[in-house]
């Protein structure tokens, strides 16, 4: 086991004030992280949130122009050579050579990786079998589905099995079903023992997958926890009610007011919708229903989604195209 | 399998490392020539079309006849051949650095200058090209080489070594440019003066008195004359020895200024 030679097993990523420059833009603003070994940790953040190049740093494929990261205890700076056997990286835009066959790319990933001829050329098959590519293996990346290049380029990433793997929105422009493949290839990864770093637009996603989340906004780390805390801490739990009759709508309001202390509202869909800052006063609530003899059709309490959280924490919605990414994010729950 | 590729962390690349690293790089040059065989286009067509263009335009005017003409000018069009053939390293480097595939070579483990030699080491076989089809070409037209086979061979040993020189002036143009279009741009703005401004197809005796100080000491006129005493007479004269002195200067002078620029990028 590789980890077994470096410094630091427990800490996959540990980086401190990450700060990069692009002349006047600050892309990057002081980014903190700490990733424990064995977890998946997103980085979450619209368009432009500077996502991309702190993985580039991360990576060493950018120097930071201050703060340091430290990849399972080495320095990203100065023992780079030692990082990059340490991570496999996944970009943004398929990092695999557009000229060549599915097979050749991993062939010659292989074999700059220090695999002879005979290795590269079975660690090629098995992976190409592994992500279903084994029947495109000869033919010209070009010519890929998106789908298809995002499998064969996260298979180039795990040729020398690295204990680390950047994903760099992994499933940015995929359809719901290989967006599905590649969370279940995730999950894997990481039942395996690898620790993924992985950036997405979509809330859904980090929801799904990750066990931390960052926000990041503007080049900085404006929110951290797992995303159940993330929840929690826009402070909010609202229960929805929708009463027999109507007609006893302002009493029900009032009581809401009394028992949760807050001005409710109605919803489009005729539901009494409040925000709730301690999710245990639901029973106090119902209660005060019940002794005021008002009686309920339906009931429920929403916890916010992701986008409200984004909402509440930046202040501004997230990408305009979030809309649609997020119905896509809804069919795959089904 | 899992443990061929367990090695040793060590921040250092070892040279024989750095010498499988670039061989790797060389062999995805030549499967991408093999994917897309029109790359060598600017080597097979050049040589050819040029040689029966030039030859048969020229030979009457300024040999007298095309028979006498082809020793002059199949050394002269060998030399324009190779060294446009040289341009296109750098056209490949921008477009290659420009690519996603580039991120992932930065990210693995391997020689930082491997990507950059081993497509200097690819480029073997383009040269090769140009040097056995301008031949063919003269051959079928009736040139027949003084120094036979083995003049034939020793030139060509001289003009691939001679490519390998210039090609870091491209290379350079390829690492510094912006875009793959520019560098194509500069290169040519080099490669036309330097081609055509020398002996390569007239005695430079006829030219005027700019042009011929231009000429005279322009490293591909030596070139020619160096490739003309070698495969019609099998002399190794002066020009040789200046040929491979201006190909040595190019070289220490544009290696160690790409190698720079090209770590600075990657």
């Amino acid at each position: 086991m590789i980890l077994s030679q470096v410094k630091n097993p427990s800490v996959a990523v540990e980086a401190h004030g990450l700060v990069k420059k692009f002349g006047d833009n600050l892309a990057v603003n002081g980014v903190d992280l700490s990733i424990p070994r064995g977890s998946i940790y997103g980085v979450l953040g619209p368009n432009g949130a500077g996502k991309t190049t702190a993985i580039s740093m991360l990576s060493t494929l950018l120097k930071p122009d201050a703060g340091t990261a430290r990849i399972f205890g080495h320095e990203v700076l100065k023992e780079a050579q030692i990082v990059r056997r340490l991570i496999g990286l996944t970009g943004q835009y398929a990092s695999v050579d557009e000229m060549l066959s599915a097979g050749e790319n991993l062939f010659i990933f292989g074999r700059l990786l220090g695999l002879s001829r005979n290795d590269a050329r079975a660690k090629s098959a098995e992976l190409l079998e592994e992500f279903g590519l084994s029947q495109a293996a000869k033919r010209q990346v070009k010519k890929f589905s998106g789908g298809m290049r995002r499998r064969l380029d996260l298979a180039a990433s795990l040729i020398a099995r690295p204990p680390l793997i950047f994903l760099d929105e992994p499933t940015t422009g995929l359809d719901p079903r290989t967006r599905n493949q590649m969370w279940q290839t995730i999950r894997r990864l990481v039942a395996e023992g690898s620790t993924v770093l992985l950036t997405t637009q979509y809330l859904d996603e980090a929801d799904q997958l990750a066990d931390r989340i960052a926000v990041i906004d503007h080049g900085k780390v404006i929110a951290e926890g797992t995303p159940g805390e993330l929840k929690a801490s826009v402070g909010i739990a609202s229960p929805e009610l929708r009463l027999m009759n109507k007609n006893n709508d302002l009493e029900a309001r009032q009581i809401l007011k009394r028992v949760l202390n807050v001005d409710a509202h109605i919803s489009n869909q005729g539901m009494i919708i409040a925000p709730m800052s301690d999710p245990e006063l639901i029973t106090d609530l119902l209660l005060a229903l019940r002794n005021a003899n008002i009686r309920l059709e339906e009931v429920s309490v929403k916890t916010p989604t992701l986008d409200e959280v984004f909402l509440a924490l930046t202040g501004h919605e997230t990408e305009p195209d979030a809309e649609l990414e997020e119905e896509v994010g809804m069919e795959m729950k089904n | 399998m899992e443990k061929s590729i367990e090695m040793r962390l060590s921040n250092k690349t070892s040279f024989s490392q750095t010498v499988n690293n670039s061989l790797t790089m060389a062999y995805r040059g030549l499967l991408k020539v093999r994917h897309t065989p029109e790359q060598l286009l600017d080597v097979t067509a050049q040589p050819i079309l040029f040689t029966l263009m030039f030859t048969y335009l020229f030979g009457g005017a300024i040999a007298g006849n095309v028979h006498n003409y082809l020793p002059v000018i199949i050394p002269g069009i060998l030399a324009q051949s190779i060294i446009t053939g040289s341009v296109a390293i750098g056209v490949q480097l921008r477009e290659d650095m420009d690519k996603g595939v580039f991120d992932r070579f930065k990210s693995l483990p391997i020689a930082r200058i491997a990507p950059l030699a081993g497509a200097l080491l690819a480029d073997t076989i383009r040269y090769a090209i140009v040097t056995i089809l301008t031949f063919a070409m003269g051959y079928l037209m009736g040139y027949r080489p003084g120094a036979g086979i083995a003049g034939v061979m020793e030139v060509g040993v001289l003009v691939i070594a001679f490519a390998w020189c210039t090609s870091w002036i491209f290379a350079f143009a390829g690492v510094v440019g912006r875009t793959a279009a520019s560098v194509q741009g500069i290169s040519m703005m080099v490669v036309f003066p330097l081609t055509f401004l020398s002996n390569a197809f007239v005695s430079v005796n006829t030219l005027p008195s700019v042009l011929k100080w231009f000429a005279t000491f322009n490293p591909v006129s030596h070139l020619i004359t160096a490739i003309r005493e070698l495969v019609n007479k099998d002399v190794i004269g002066q020009d040789f020895w200046l040929t491979i002195l201006g190909a040595g200067v190019i070289l220490s002078i544009f290696a160690p200024l790409t190698i720079r620029a090209y770590i600075r990028k990657v």
